[in-house]
């Protein structure tokens, strides 16, 4: 995994890529420091962050498109993956370089929080768990944009997929809203889930044993809990996804500054389910 | 040791590989021939682990690679069709890259890497970037890389494609230096490359194995010769003639104008050429040409994959 990871770092600073994302994140983080909080004289740092995030959602297909999809264009993945190293080790070194690429621009923003405290009040404390809240939730896009990476040979299809599934998160918040509240509207979109769930599983598996399983026991607990007590479902679609909103647990560090452990929590475990179906990715496509 | 039991790779309906089995021992040199698209990529990638099989199994050195893969790919050094290479690296950063990645201790790193980079010849390119080299420079970049650590098993996959005689020759020197430590595949659709230097040759046609012998063998098997002559008479009396010579096994006959010409496939330790010109003398047929040509490794290869149609090249 080490030889990986340097290597990965090194090839982000010998290319532009590095320098293009780490200075592309560092100017937009200037701007809006210096809009909002050195102009308009908002203590907080956090509040700039959130607005960073937009930005970076653009930023991060830059870091990620060619991780995988290079390696398999050029061939290159022949060498990784006959040499006597783990596909785990493969997407962990992959994972941790482009962590490490975008803990640079982290690290120049913690200046920030000192630099309105020279001016008058800050909030270091909020302003600091913020920015850990923000560079989690980076390593999250990150591992997406990894995971998308491993599908394709295109560094442009992985691009734009990454994009994409971004701002899906992005909107997450607005866009449950709009999902039906009632009990039945719950229980059908509760089936189409799991009929997502048994696709990915099938895709992974290859194995319709397991398939049907997983499929027999979501149908079971789906109806099992509508049969139960269907009023219980009024809603609840809509309350479950907007659990997985990556935003929100920002907002409550940003906006409420709330120590949000859950969903530190969501951030890391999201980021290892990513990391998790990128290996089972290119452990399937042997097979194929 | 490499095991090769009912190995199979099938995309969608169509099998690349075909159940093969073989077993390589220690120390040789075998060559994997077969025209384009006969398996020979997909079965060096399957030994290797990059693929997995649809069905079979590979155990190199007792270890089956499936089951198994970080450690069997210890005892594997292996150069792809397109060598692996980072463009954007050095050959010095690439080579110390592959020694890490091969596990090999930061203490032998050093000397292994000198011992490769001497025997490929890529120590005046070592501080150049992969993408300014040229084509031979590149395949022995990736043949260095597949030497590194010296492991016990080499694979190559047309490690002389695209390369200039005298770098053929190297390359082949090279292979042969490393024999004898190593066993060593090397896969190639050019005969005279896996006749130089193979001790033997693996027939793959249409994912199955034709033939498994060392070079000699396979001549002598198919061998025999053949007598192209050229006559003045007519086609039938010298169908005439060759059918009562004895050693003649096939002949084939073209007219052309008055005069014929013949080819006549010869039984191996028989010499009837001089049966022939008396029998063609007597019936006042003279001869004007004849010819005789041993049947090399070239026309058993043609012989064993062209009888039937080439399909579509495989991965």
């Amino acid at each position: 995994m080490k030889a990986i990871y340097r290597r990965e770092l090194g090839s982000y600073f010998n290319s532009m890529t590095g320098y293009l994302f780490i200075a592309f994140l560092l100017v937009m983080n200037g701007i809006y420091f210096m809009v909002y909080n050195l102009v308009s004289g908002q203590p907080r740092y956090a509040t700039t962050l959130s607005s960073v995030i937009l930005i970076f959602l653009l930023a991060v297909p830059i870091l990620t498109m060619r991780s995988m999809a290079e390696e398999r264009h050029t061939r290159t993945d022949q060498l990784l993956l006959t040499s006597p190293v783990s596909i785990r080790s493969i997407v962990l070194g992959k994972f941790f370089a482009m962590a490490t690429v975008y803990a640079v621009p982290v690290a120049v923003s913690c200046l920030c929080p000192l630099v309105i405290k020279l001016n008058g009040t800050a909030y270091l404390a909020g302003d600091y768990a913020a920015i850990l809240a923000f560079f989690l939730l980076g390593c999250t896009y990150i591992a997406v944009g990894l995971f998308i990476s491993s599908l394709t040979e295109s560094q442009i299809i992985a691009a734009v997929g990454t994009f994409g599934v971004l701002l899906l998160l992005f909107l997450w918040d607005g866009l449950t809203g709009y999902l039906p509240t009632t009990a039945a509207g719950s229980l059908w979109g509760f089936l189409a889930l799991l009929i997502l769930v048994c696709a990915a599983v099938s895709a992974i598996s290859n194995n319709w044993k397991v398939t049907c399983g997983v499929l027999a026991a979501g149908l079971l607990v789906i109806f099992g809990f509508y049969i139960k007590n269907a009023d219980s479902f009024e809603g609840l679609l809509p309350k479950v996804l907007g659990k997985f909103s990556l935003n929100k647990v920002f907002t409550n560090f940003a906006e409420y500054q709330l120590f949000d452990w859950g969903g530190l929590i969501l951030y890391l475990s999201l980021t290892a389910l990513m990391l998790f179906l990128t290996e089972q990715v290119i452990e399937r496509r042997r097979w194929n | 040791m490499i095991e090769v039991k009912n190995l199979t790779k099938c995309y969608g309906g169509r099998c690349a590989v075909d159940h093969l089995n073989f077993t390589l021992a220690d120390g040789q040199i075998y060559g994997f021939l077969g025209p384009n698209g006969a398996g020979k990529s997909t079965t060096m990638n399957m030994i290797t682990g990059y693929l997995a099989p649809t069905e079979g199994e590979v155990r190199i050195n007792g270890i089956n690679i499936s089951d198994d893969p970080e450690k069997a790919r210890r005892s594997i050094g292996y150069l792809p069709e397109l060598p692996p290479l980072y463009k954007e690296m050095t050959v010095g950063e690439y080579l110390t890259f592959a020694a890490e990645l091969k596990k090999i201790p930061a203490a032998e790193r050093e000397s292994q890497l000198r011992r490769a980079a001497a025997l490929t010849h890529v120590e005046d390119v070592w501080p150049r970037l992969i993408k300014n080299l040229s084509k031979g420079y590149c395949q022995r970049v990736g043949l260095a890389q597949a030497i590194l650590g010296f492991p016990p098993v080499l694979i190559f996959d047309e490690p002389t494609v695209g390369l200039d005689p005298k770098q053929i020759a190297e390359i082949r020197e090279l292979i042969r230096t490393l024999s004898g430590q190593h066993t060593v595949i090397l896969s190639s659709h050019i005969l005279p490359e896996v006749q130089a230097v193979c001790d033997r040759l693996l027939i793959i046609h249409r994912g199955r194995l034709l033939a498994d012998d060392t070079p000699a063998h396979l001549e002598a098997s198919q061998g025999g010769q053949t007598l192209r002559f050229t006559v003045r008479g007519a086609a039938g009396t010298v169908q005439n003639i060759l059918t009562a010579t004895e050693g003649v096994t096939h002949y084939h006959l073209t007219q052309n104008g008055d005069l014929t010409e013949a080819q006549a496939e010869v039984e191996e330790n028989s010499d009837p050429r001089e049966a022939i010109f008396y029998a063609l003398a007597d019936a006042r047929c003279p001869l004007l040409t004849m010819l005789r040509s041993e049947n090399t490794l070239e026309q058993v290869f043609l012989k064993m994959t062209g009888d039937e149609k080439e399909e579509g090249a495989a991965r």
